[in-house]
């Protein structure tokens, strides 16, 4: 076999933990009496970090100069897709009962769900486009579309950033990783890099 | 009914316990689950149940609501008392970080019967009552709790505040040492509210000193707090250790950490927004046993005008424009 065959199916399996914790929790009681507030934490948070996960793996590769983070990208996206779903799913399921009236005027009146929903739409395409069918494609164009993700960095962590009450220091750490990871492309790009 | 014979048989037996006795099997207890001898995931459940019951006759108030009771498992493992942490869960589990013996109340500012009181004489004159009222908080949860404790005018009165006396402010216990939360900047502390006079004296706000029959615990603002039902749970101040009368409308923590999220009166009103949330809905917290999964299937349910009290409350506030003095 060859070298490093176990390392995709290792993140893969690692990267399902957070779902099963999750449900783990809410069927043992340690969810708490709001099982439903904890399920749109967990799954909001864990979509948000492997967001910046998949941003965070190019510049990876470049310092630890492997391979296996490009290899690995997809999949960190494709998770980070998986877990807003189940997200989305859960507020709409069962925070708001399937209320389209409810859904649409949160959608359009809170700025942070707009920022939340404006995430999601802008990961349908990546998560379409992901395969190797719509990258050849592409071509060119397929890069610049990708480059979006970093869109959706900033439009999730303005999304929780604006939901919290009192203490702000998560979200501002998921800020602070963005923008670490802003700056090193930024900087990466004027360099031509 | 058997069952229920040996369960009063008990009850009678720990009214003729001494007081010392309950503190030290409740310290004790709470050791143990310090020690995590109750095991993590029982924690929060064992700590909830080592509630020392009331001693005396409670008396039922007619203010009490005819509603479904929130489980007393859920009304003291998911607080908002972030002096004790800032998750819902971090109260129950650090609840020895608040220390209420001794306790004394300050009163002062516009009375003619200002002073420093030790607890028990600020509690002595007044029995107890159960009132079972909806707790609505900010974030768009509720409860229904039996609090129990009596009528706020009836304390107030007592220090005889004069004609200046337009305001009452309270204070919570400052003690960064134990108080770990208060080492954070989420708030200024300590926690301060405050209310109308004419609020303040309204039959409905209490104070309460216990909780489903017990000792209001840690978590829930031992050894006294401000009820005020038909405001946003953050007006029921905890662990108060100051009662200021004033002319002036006092400061208010979440209104000085963002006035135009938070007003001086926060009445319960599906009608105004918080700006970033709706109020029109809240998701109601009744609490199932472990496992259960109804709560996940359970829709919100509308927020009511004062939360219910509008035909008590609405006419302090009869021709004041509530979007205004929200």
């Amino acid at each position: 076999m060859k070298p490093g065959w176990w390392i995709k199916p290792a993140v893969f399996t690692a990267s399902l933990i957070p779902l099963c914790a999750v449900i783990w929790s809410v069927v043992n009681g340690t969810a708490g009496p709001n099982p439903i507030e904890a399920i749109e934490k967990q799954t909001g948070e864990w979509s948000l970090r492997f967001v910046l996960l998949s941003l965070a793996m190019t510049p990876m590769a470049q310092l630890f100069k492997s391979i296996w983070p490009i290899k690995l990208r997809r999949m960190v996206g494709l998770f980070a897709f998986f877990y807003v779903v189940v997200h989305l799913l859960a507020y709409v399921v069962l925070d708001q009962s399937m209320n389209l009236t409810y859904i649409f005027e949160d959608i359009l009146k809170r700025p942070f769900i707009t920022a939340g929903f404006v995430a999601f739409l802008i990961m349908v395409p990546l998560t379409v486009t992901s395969n190797k069918y719509m990258m050849n494609k592409l071509g060119k164009r397929w890069k610049v579309l990708h480059r979006t993700a970093y869109l959706v960095g900033v439009a999730g962590v303005l999304h929780y950033v604006w939901l919290a009450k009192g203490d702000q220091l998560e979200p501002l750490v998921y800020l602070a990783v963005l923008l670490v990871l802003l700056g090193y492309r930024m900087t990466g790009l004027i360099k031509g890099r | 009914m058997r069952k229920r014979t040996i369960y009063s048989a008990k009850i009678r037996e720990t009214e003729v316990t001494d007081k010392a006795v309950f503190r030290q099997r409740r310290s004790f207890i709470k050791q143990a689950a310090a020690l995590g001898l109750t095991g993590s995931i029982a924690g929060g459940v064992s700590q909830a149940q080592a509630g020392t019951p009331l001693q005396g006759p409670i008396i039922k108030s007619p203010y009490s609501i005819d509603e479904e009771q929130t489980l007393k498992e859920t009304a003291t493992t998911y607080n908002n008392f972030y002096e004790l942490g800032l998750n819902k869960g971090d109260p129950a589990k650090n609840q020895n970080w608040l220390k209420t013996e001794p306790w004394t109340v300050q009163v002062d500012g516009e009375c003619s019967k200002p002073g420093t009181f030790n607890l028990e004489d600020i509690l002595k004159p007044h029995a107890i009552e159960e009132r079972i009222y909806r707790h609505r908080c900010v974030e768009a949860w509720s409860m229904v709790v039996p609090w129990n404790g009596f009528a706020l005018g009836d304390l107030l009165k007592r220090f005889e505040p004069n004609g200046n006396a337009k305001y009452v402010a309270f204070t919570t216990l400052y003690d960064p040492d134990r108080l770990e939360g208060q080492r954070s900047r989420v708030l200024e502390w300590p926690y301060v509210e405050g209310l109308r006079i004419d609020e303040a004296m309204h039959p409905l706000a209490m104070i309460a000193t216990g909780m489903y029959g017990e000792e209001i615990p840690a978590q829930n603002g031992a050894p006294m707090r401000l009820i005020v039902p038909w405001k946003y749970g953050f007006k029921g101040i905890k662990s108060i250790v100051k009662i200021t009368f004033t002319e002036e409308q006092p400061p208010t923590s979440w209104n000085l950490s963002a006035p135009h999220e938070y007003g001086f009166f926060s009445n319960v009103n599906p009608q105004v927004n918080h700006p970033r949330w709706s109020q029109a809905r809240e998701r109601k917290l009744t609490g199932e046993a472990a496992g259960g999964l109804s709560a996940l299937f359970t829709a919100k349910v509308d927020t009511l005008m004062f939360n219910g009290y509008a035909d008590e409350v609405g006419s302090l506030y009869s021709d004041m424009d509530l979007a205004k003095y929200f």
